[in-house]
């Protein structure tokens, strides 16, 4: 594939052909040889080019990134929202970005006092008593939440309790956590509405049941309407409700995941909470608790309030007996921690309300002014993001596939395709709060055209990126995964 | 010989009075689309019915073949391995998954006809 107009194809760095160091190493002094037979006969081969080609490689790869900042970017359940500009500057400012994570805690206390505020943000949107920040993402997050539902059970003496509930529409690591951490997943079966089936529910929940594992909204961008019947149920068998906050961003400042009966839910400040993410900056989880399970919480914690102060407790001591050890080194996240409460104080309570609401309204949209064209999974107004699935495409000789990758060719970055796996041929979109109304109708507008496009040239989209569609199959099946070395450059 | 369905489309027929053989449908990989993985379960190993015996990934999703009935996998497909694509070219001859002896027989008949399977996947 050739440069296409200034799309430049640019190969590994490792196959560039080699150019002049860009940087001259002195020669090592003459010490004697020590290696023997084991010394290297030939140099390693390195990459061997110069400044300006470094420069000019690793900026043709960043120009190759799709991110938020550069379009619309509805992929669902994964809250592509704009991450304002003054997060960047909270986070720069150099009493935040000097300091060390091995400087002793007593030196830093502008900084424990911001995740102190920022544990109190997140307990009074959640309506929750205890925070863990140090997971480092959502799924680790998980990992936090059940560890702990794990030794709140051993410390009851409830070893019986091994299985832990999944819902067929779950995000794949919610089962996969619960295995990580010893449990036996059971599925339930979603009812012909989306949601959990209630009855299936109370049919799985045996004395075996050690907590529920499950996402509201659901993946389907649906409420469970029945968690609060289905909280006390597991309640009453002294077993837990974990949430998956990836979706807070439908319910944040307007429903209390407390008031719904969770015992602990991590939320992705990556996602709700306006901080970088999908290739732009790390992620961060933080996980609230409810009193049941504040005790087992993983050091370290933040201790304290706004009026007497906070400080840290990082060591099992008498006041934290029961904590699980540290799951993460150090504090966490901080630099997101800056730009997630920077977020959140330039929001207020009632401004994130307006932000969740307005994501809502925005699926909303989407959902209503495009029913025409694609089908809608299930009936009713959806949550902060709108399933679709592929029966609107079938009789046009279309697939979910087919109308992602024409989506490319009209400027558009495709939705979520085939997940969740409940329905067929899904298409999950999530256009969050941050884009206007403008760019909702041109996204519909895009996909009214590609739907109007013929199945044979269709089949052929996307046709103007620098790669046309891939063979996933070979992908999968062969992948390449060595550059095409070139030879060891011959200098000394 | 009989061929019997479930509602997690895998097939199962009788391939003596106590022995059988198991793999998905032809509207399961047609479903699935492009198959590029399959995972198969240790001969000798023992599932109760509705555990998950196998996994089978396509370009699209992973997903787990469930075991029809109670019993103990007697012989794999292992030809499937480096050819998972034989699913989807013929899912309900050469694509089979295992063999299985079965440890309550007569539970065959508890499984759907192939007429009460085609009702199902039109439905």
């Amino acid at each position: 594939m050739p440069h296409q107009g200034l799309n430049f194809d640019e190969p590994l760095l490792f196959e560039l052909p080699p150019e002049s160091c860009g940087v001259d190493l002195p020669h090592p002094p003459k010490v004697q040889d020590r290696l023997g037979t084991m010394a290297r006969l030939n140099p390693p081969a390195l990459p061997n080019v110069s400044e300006p080609r470094v420069v000019r490689h690793f900026t043709r790869l960043s120009q190759k990134n799709f991110s938020i900042d550069s379009g619309f970017y509805p992929l669902g359940s994964c809250t592509m929202k704009h991450n304002p500009r003054l997060n960047e500057q909270t986070a720069r400012l150099p009493g935040f970005s000097n300091i060390h994570p091995l400087q002793d805690i007593e030196t830093v206390p502008g900084a424990v006092a911001l995740m102190g505020e920022l544990s109190d943000f997140l307990k009074n949107l959640t309506g929750l008593a205890h925070v863990a920040l140090s997971p480092a993402a959502g799924a680790h997050g998980e990992l936090c939440g059940m560890l702990t539902i794990r030794a709140a059970l051993h410390h009851h003496g409830h070893h019986e309790k091994t299985v832990v509930l999944v819902p067929e529409s779950a995000h794949g690591t919610n089962p996969a956590t619960a295995a990580a951490c010893g449990f036996t997943v059971r599925n339930l079966p979603a009812n012909d509405g989306g949601r959990l089936d209630l009855q299936a529910f109370y049919n799985a929940l045996s004395d075996d049941v050690a907590a529920i594992m499950l996402t509201n909204p659901n993946t389907c961008g649906l409420f469970e309407d029945d968690i609060i019947k289905m909280a006390e149920a597991l309640h009453a068998k002294g077993a837990y409700v974990y949430c998956d906050g990836a979706n807070f961003n439908a319910l944040a400042g307007v429903v209390r995941p407390g008031d719904l009966g969770v015992d602990a839910m991590h939320i992705n400040l990556h996602k709700t909470f306006s901080t970088p993410h999908g290739g732009g900056g790390p992620g961060s989880g933080p996980v609230v608790f409810s009193e049941a399970l504040a005790p087992f919480v993983p050091l370290p914690w933040v201790v304290g309030n706004a009026t007497d102060g906070y400080r840290m407790l990082s060591t099992p001591t008498d006041e934290a007996a029961h904590a699980t050890g540290r799951i993460k080194a150090f504090w966490g996240q901080f630099a997101t921690f800056v730009r997630a409460l920077t977020y959140m104080k330039s929001f207020g309570t009632a401004g994130i309300a307006q932000a969740s609401k307005d994501a809502v309204l925005n699926a909303n949209y989407i959902r209503s002014g495009l029913s025409d064209v694609l089908h809608p999974s299930f009936d009713g107004p959806c949550m902060h993001e709108v399933l679709f699935d592929e029966s609107s495409l079938k009789p046009l000789g279309l697939t979910t596939m087919d109308a992602a990758k024409g989506l490319i060719d009209k400027g558009f970055h495709p939705m979520t395709v085939y997940f969740p796996l409940v329905v067929q041929g899904a298409m999950l979109i999530e256009p969050t709060e941050s884009e206007s109304q403008q760019t909702l109708d041109d996204f519909m507008v895009a996909v009214r055209d590609v739907l109007a496009m013929s199945p044979e040239s269709l089949k052929h989209a996307p046709q103007h990126t620098p790669r046309r569609r891939l063979d996933e199959v070979r992908a999968a099946r062969t992948p390449v995964l060595t550059a095409s070395r070139r030879s060891a450059p011959q200098h000394v | 010989m009989t061929r019997r369905y479930t509602k997690d489309h895998e097939w199962i027929e009788s391939l003596s009075p106590t022995t059988a053989r198991v793999g998905i449908t032809h509207h399961a990989q047609d479903l699935l689309g492009d198959i590029v993985f399959v995972e198969l379960p240790a001969v000798g190993k023992a599932f109760q019915t509705g555990a998950e015996a196998a996994v089978v990934e396509s370009v699209k999703a992973a997903s787990e073949v469930y075991m029809p009935l109670s019993g103990t996998i007697t012989a794999i497909n292992e030809a499937l391995i480096a050819a998972p694509d034989t699913i989807n070219r013929d899912p309900e001859g050469e694509g089979w998954f295992f063999d299985i002896t079965l440890e309550n027989p007569s539970d065959l008949d508890s499984l759907m006809s192939q007429d009460q399977y085609q009702t199902l996947i039109q439905g």
